[in-house]
């Protein structure tokens, strides 16, 4: 059984954000990658997959700033194999780019399961994990929250909103979209990780050039302006309330 | 060249969901600029009666027991048969569980332009723009989408979803289905939500309480104004420390992150170990006497009337709204 | 002559059986010993054989002398009389031994006869009213008054022992006078005056006449010696073993500074998983815990009820070490989770423990264990990876670290680009905490208006990692630490101030290759020096009356209690204290990532207790800190204990600021 996850790296929100002075881009003097929270579930709903039916575990993620450190500590959990892309993904790479980049490599390693996370916050065309699964020619189902294998299926837990959840069979080999591990990533001690540090291999593959049709142009970045005071209603309580049923009512509550 | 708007309408449990109507507003707006119809688009099975107040200028129906269960690859080989065939202007898919897969699917599949997180769409001379918002709703981008045919998967946010609602019944046509494979992907079944303690996180109306309660007693009012709006109640940190709500209902840095439509924020100061589990709520009302509170530099909305004034007749407004939209 | 007639009354086949069994005793005696001490060799290696001088300097004054057991003076009495009076009693045993079967049968005489045996009864008669006053002050405190810490074992037969112990001791005792006055009664010697309690017991016994009462000799004689050989033999077996293994544990006690932690060791993985990974030291520490309860009386995780006592800890791990199922599961069945994670490493047990039992180093090797297999509630996973990202525990960008300067009037120094005479490593709370920037920026202008040549290190600052050390996670620690030696390397500086007790504890103890024997000086020891020297000047006196919180890693685990409290005094402010201070000062709740963790289910939290001490202090305006985890820890309690309005907590930069 051989697992891929696919780990897209993210600007960390932590950091201030800057827009690129042309306006187009986010700025990369400023911007700071770290994994998509989603896909680092993904790693730890691979690695509980293997610990249950056994598993080679390989981690793929596009060379950035941190990629090596996320390699390292996805190692100290248990991934077996780590795969660095290279090529120049900070630029106006976009999903769609990635996802037929990888839709040309990734058959190479024989995958019987694809994880990535469902989404990502710097999406803007689409998220990964479904194209990808178009470019493969494999099929796909998002918004997963939990994974067990089932012979050539899998049977997966499907999110929907209000807490619905559906059980699902797919398919192997697909790709998986995933929300939520089984259980929350663990902690990886940092001796590990250093220990990782040390023994690990990181393979690389490249990738000569990048693809970006498939996304819409971007005209103008900007950020949301931040620290705006709240519109406040004044009034007597029965006034206040009218102003907030309305609220409710243009959100769609009521 | 087809002007015309599809609208992809999610449904689940026998229900229209509302970015439907979220939707359809926006197809509304821009679909006389670009001189096409707002056609929506219905997969199910026994889904007629969904119909009934979607504000389209018609709707195509895919009506089989084969796709009572949601099942993407099904719905990919339908639409990009229909999209193919048809050539609209824009497709608009919502950004949840499943409309955001089939609109990626049949970006790559059809080789067609997507953008996704879309909060708004604008028409320009002869052109559609989007507005989406992206990075925890920090960084916004807008551009041009380009012809012949664009999809678009939305967020909700832009519009009021009552815009997409039709007091008449659009003409529907029911459609052939064309071949379909044994999917590779199956529902086996639904797991209902248990009943137990309420998971806030899920939650889509939250009314959230601070050391302005005072005491647990007045939580009485607090939770009829939550039942109201079919919502949970929760609180920061100083009412679960005094015992006066469970742990599993605190919102903060020690408790949980929640991501609702409407957060009702009631006698709450916005201490930032608070404020940072509540940025993914889509619209903050606060109530707080301190006009200075810190709260209201994250709230969409404040007022700052003594909470034990307002929330009775907060109460009484939301359950008449409640009875005059059922009527 | 007087001359002590041993054996009197004692037929030649008891004498000889004495001898036996005596025999038979000490060998029942060795052979537990040496069981014991293959037990603690089972124990990793530790290097405890160093400075043996100081070793027995300690030795004499705490094993010996016991000061800290006389801390208590209940206690203390109690146990000195009955030590004491045992300690004159084995050697006036001792003595005779000699006397009778060396001095008298290889050369001839016998040195307990006239002036020298008189003084030798009647010492003896004394020192065996003490021991007869402390146990029936054990027995009283025991039995009668119960306090808390006595009670409550987690194992049911260790009552039986401490029972034992006792009981044996007052067989002995009793036995002992009786035998002596039921001698005197019949041999009615002429110097019988020397034995005073012997002598009173006689009077009593004279009645019965010398038949019988040389017959009841002879069988509380042969009572006492069964009695004597059986404790002796018991010894290794039972909570006597206390009389050699706490000398022998206070002998290896740890000589390092108390803020300096044991680095981890790493067998298949680094702490202890299972506990012949702990250090032969912490196998004897367990071996030497005699359920005083001390520990547990002090700890503030115990009293706020988070699930963990240092005793029962000990208990449970000498227990361990014992049972036939040692080698399995030790965490999660001896030892919780819960309980490990429940310690804020206050040294509240360790600096009273009359052992020199040290529960904080066995607690965190024990962390270290859980902390590798990411056994950790989520928060605190949150503020690890968070350390791990940012070298900070709130989870903001180190870019964000030196924000609070920018409202500054003048700028502050970069140690990084120029040389200072201070380097003022300012630490996490200082800097990111929104309610705690104000007090950053007044020491910042106390610093400037003494014209202090210090700088900061800006964005390089990094956690310096003394909580990591304390929570266990050891890799990040030397990450870490790695991180801001490199930086430091880099500048130019005579010494290092702090206003975090924490950071300053790290860097003075567990630092010293980076920092090459540079001071370390905690905010109240400049403070107090720029003012005595004059370079800071205060013009007002403040008048009002404070209290002093002393915190843990500045006062307990480094002894700055003086500094503070001359600023203060020179702030003009009356300083009463709370009955809890100095080594003895309550902990707050934060220390051993404990901040950094879920609070769990607790019933009063340290802090609030710490603010109604300081409260019901009549007079008090304020509580005094010099921490910056205690301003937000303590002014949280104010308002959750209602005290607004009553009390106001300050940092000794406010008192200084408003002084000036």
């Amino acid at each position: 059984m051989n697992i891929l996850v696919i780990v897209k790296m993210v600007p960390d929100l932590v950091e201030e954000l800057a827009v690129d002075p042309d306006g187009k881009g986010l700025d990369p003097d400023w911007v700071r990658w770290k994994p998509n929270e989603f896909d680092d579930h993904a790693i730890e709903q691979a690695i509980l997959i293997k610990e249950r039916h056994g598993a080679q575990v390989t981690v793929v993620i596009p060379d950035m700033d941190g990629a090596e450190d996320a390699m390292y500590a996805a190692a100290a959990r248990g991934a077996d194999r780590l795969v660095k892309l290279r090529g120049d993904f900070t630029g106006s790479a976009n999903n769609h780019a990635l996802a037929r980049a990888l839709g040309k490599y990734l058959p190479e390693l024989q995958p019987d399961l694809l994880l990535t996370g469902v989404q990502a916050h710097n999406d803007l065309d689409g998220s990964l994990g479904p194209l990808l699964a178009e470019f493969m020619g494999l099929p796909y189902l998002g918004y997963v929250a939990g994974v067990h294998l089932q012979g050539d299926k899998a049977n997966v837990r499907k999110e929907h909103p209000g807490g619905v959840v559906a059980e699902m069979e797919i398919n192997l080999p697909a790709v998986l979209g995933i929300q939520a591990a089984e259980q929350a990533p663990r902690y990886v001690a940092f001796s590990r990780i250093r220990q990782a540090m040390k023994t690990a291999a990181i393979e690389e593959q490249e990738i000569p050039h990048l693809d970006i049709s498939g996304a819409a142009e971007v005209s103008l970045m900007k950020q949301v302006e931040s620290g705006e005071r709240a519109e406040m209603f004044a009034g007597d309580p029965d006034q206040v309330a009218d102003r907030i049923v309305a609220v409710m009512r243009d959100h769609g509550i009521l | 060249m087809n002007k015309d708007i599809f609208v992809i309408i999610e449904h689940l449990g026998g229900e229209v969901a509302d970015i439907s109507y979220v939707m359809l507003a926006a197809a509304r707006e821009i679909a006389p600029a670009l001189q096409g119809e707002v056609v929506g688009i219905l997969l199910g099975g026994g889904i007629e009666n969904l119909c009934q107040n979607l504000a389209a200028d018609r709707v195509w129906l895919f009506d089989d027991p084969r796709l009572a269960d949601y099942s993407p690859t099904t719905n990919l080989h339908i639409l990009g048969e229909l999209i193919q065939q048809h050539a609209p202007r824009a497709v608009i898919f919502g950004d949840t569980s499943t409309g955001a897969e089939v609109a990626a699917g049949l970006s790559a599949r059809l080789d067609l332009p997507m953008v996704s997180a879309c909060h708004s769409l604008t028409v320009g001379d002869q052109s559609l723009g989007y507005d989406s918002r992206i990075c925890g709703g920090r960084i916004q981008v807008q551009g041009e989408l380009p012809s012949p045919t664009a999809l678009i998967a939305m967020v909700p946010g832009g519009y009021n979803p009552d815009s997409g609602r039709s007091a008449v019944p659009p003409p529907i046509e029911r459609l052939a289905i064309p071949h379909l494979e044994e999917p590779p992907i199956r529902l086996l079944s639904y797991i209902q939500p248990e009943t137990g303690d309420v998971d806030i996180s899920r939650a889509e109306v939250l009314v959230s309480v601070g050391r302005g309660i005072q005491n647990q007693d007045n939580l009485e009012i607090v939770e009829e104004l939550a039942e109201a709006l079919g919502g949970a109640v929760c609180a920061s940190r100083p009412v679960v420390d005094q015992g006066w709500l469970p742990v599993s209902r605190l919102v903060g840095k020690s408790g949980r992150r929640v991501r609702p439509k409407i957060y009702l924020a009631l006698g709450i100061s916005g201490a930032p170990e608070h404020v940072e589990a509540i940025g993914g709520s889509q619209v903050i009302v606060a109530v707080n006497t301190d006009p200075e509170a810190p709260i209201f530099n994250l709230a969409q909305y404040g007022t700052t009337s003594d909470l034990f004034d307002l929330v009775p007749v907060l109460t009484d407004h939301i359950r008449q709204a409640r009875s005059e939209r059922v009527a | 002559m007087p001359i002590r007639e041993t054996f009197w009354n004692v037929p030649h086949w008891a004498e000889i059986g004495q001898y036996l069994l005596g025999i038979l005793a000490v060998l029942v005696f060795a052979w537990g010993m040496v069981r014991r001490w293959r037990r603690w060799r089972q124990g990793m290696a530790e290097q405890r054989f160093d400075r043996l001088g100081s070793r027995l300097a300690g030795f004499v004054v705490h094993a010996v002398g016991q000061a800290r057991t006389a801390k208590e003076p209940f206690a203390g009495i109690m146990h000195l009389t009955i030590f004491w009076g045992m300690a004159a009693l084995f050697v006036g045993t001792a003595l005779a031994t000699i006397d009778w079967d060396v001095t008298r049968l290889f050369f001839d005489f016998q040195f307990l006869i006239g002036g020298v045996y008189v003084v030798y009864e009647l010492i003896l008669d004394i020192f065996g009213v003490f021991l007869v006053i402390g146990l029936a002050m054990a027995i009283y405190r025991r039995y009668l008054s119960r306090p808390e810490r006595l009670g409550n074992l987690p194992r049911n037969n260790l009552a039986w022992d401490d029972a034992y112990v006792l009981g044996m001791l007052v067989l002995l005792a009793v036995s002992g006078y009786l035998v002596e006055g039921l001698r005197i009664a019949v041999t009615k010697p002429y110097w019988a005056d020397w034995s005073p309690v012997g002598n009173a017991i006689a009077s009593v016994f004279l009645a019965m006449g010398d038949a019988t009462n040389r017959g009841l000799h002879l069988a509380i004689w042969t009572g006492h010696a069964l009695v004597a050989f059986a404790a002796i033999a018991s010894i290794p077996f039972t909570k006597f073993a206390h009389a050699i293994t706490v000398p022998g544990n206070i002998f290896f006690r740890n000589l390092e500074p108390a803020g300096s932690l044991a680095p981890a060791h790493y067998h298949s993985g680094p702490g202890v998983e299972e506990w012949r990974q702990f250090s032969w030291k912490q196998i004897l520490d367990f071996d030497a815990c005699t359920r005083c309860g001390r520990c547990q009386d002090s700890c503030p995780a115990y009293a706020a009820g988070l699930g963990i006592s240092p005793r029962d800890l000990m208990i449970k791990l000498g227990a361990h070490v014992w049972s036939s199922k040692n080698g399995v599961g030790l965490h999660g069945s001896v030892v919780s989770d819960k309980e490990l994670w429940a310690c804020t490493t206050c040294r509240a047990c360790a600096n009273v423990c009359p052992a020199f039992i040290d529960h904080v180093g066995t607690i965190v090797d024990l962390r270290r264990y859980l902390v590798d297999q990411g056994r950790m509630d989520a928060t605190l996973q949150e503020a690890l990876a968070n350390l791990m990202r940012y070298g900070n525990s709130f989870g903001q960008s180190e870019r964000m670290r030196a924000r609070w300067t920018q409202t500054l009037e003048s700028k502050i120094k970069d140690a990084r680009r120029e040389p200072v005479e201070y380097l003022w490593f300012v630490g996490d709370f200082a800097s990111y905490h929104a309610s705690l920037i104000e007090t950053t920026r007044l020491t910042a202008q106390l610093f400037q208006a003494a014209e202090l040549d210090f700088g900061i290190l800006y964005e390089a600052e990094r956690n310096a990692g003394n909580d990591l050390r304390r929570v266990g996670e050891e890799g990040l620690y030397e990450m870490l630490v790695e991180k801001n030696a490199a930086n430091l390397s880099r500048c130019e500086y005579q010494a290092i101030v702090t206003t975090d007790p924490h950071t300053y504890n790290t860097l003075k103890h567990e630092y010293p290759e980076e920092i090459n024997g540079r001071p370390v000086l905690h905010h109240a020891e400049l403070l107090a020096d720029l003012i005595a020297t004059g370079r800071l000047k205060l013009s007002r006196k403040l008048g009002y009356a404070v209290t002093y919180h002393d915190p843990c890693y500045l006062g307990r685990y480094n002894e700055v209690y003086d500094a503070p409290r001359r600023v203060i005094s020179a702030a003009g402010c009356k300083l009463i204290e709370m009955p809890r201070h100095g080594d003895q000062a309550l902990c707050c709740g934060a220390g051993g990532g404990r901040i950094w963790m879920e609070e769990g289910q607790i019933k009063e939290r340290p802090s609030e207790a710490r603010i109604r001490e300081a409260a019901e202090l009549e007079g008090v305006q304020a509580l005094v800190v010099a921490c910056p985890k205690d301003v937000t820890m303590y002014k949280d309690a104010v308002k959750t204990t209602g005290y607004e309005g009553r009390i106001v907590v300050k940092d000794l930069v406010n008192l200084v600021h408003e002084a000036l």
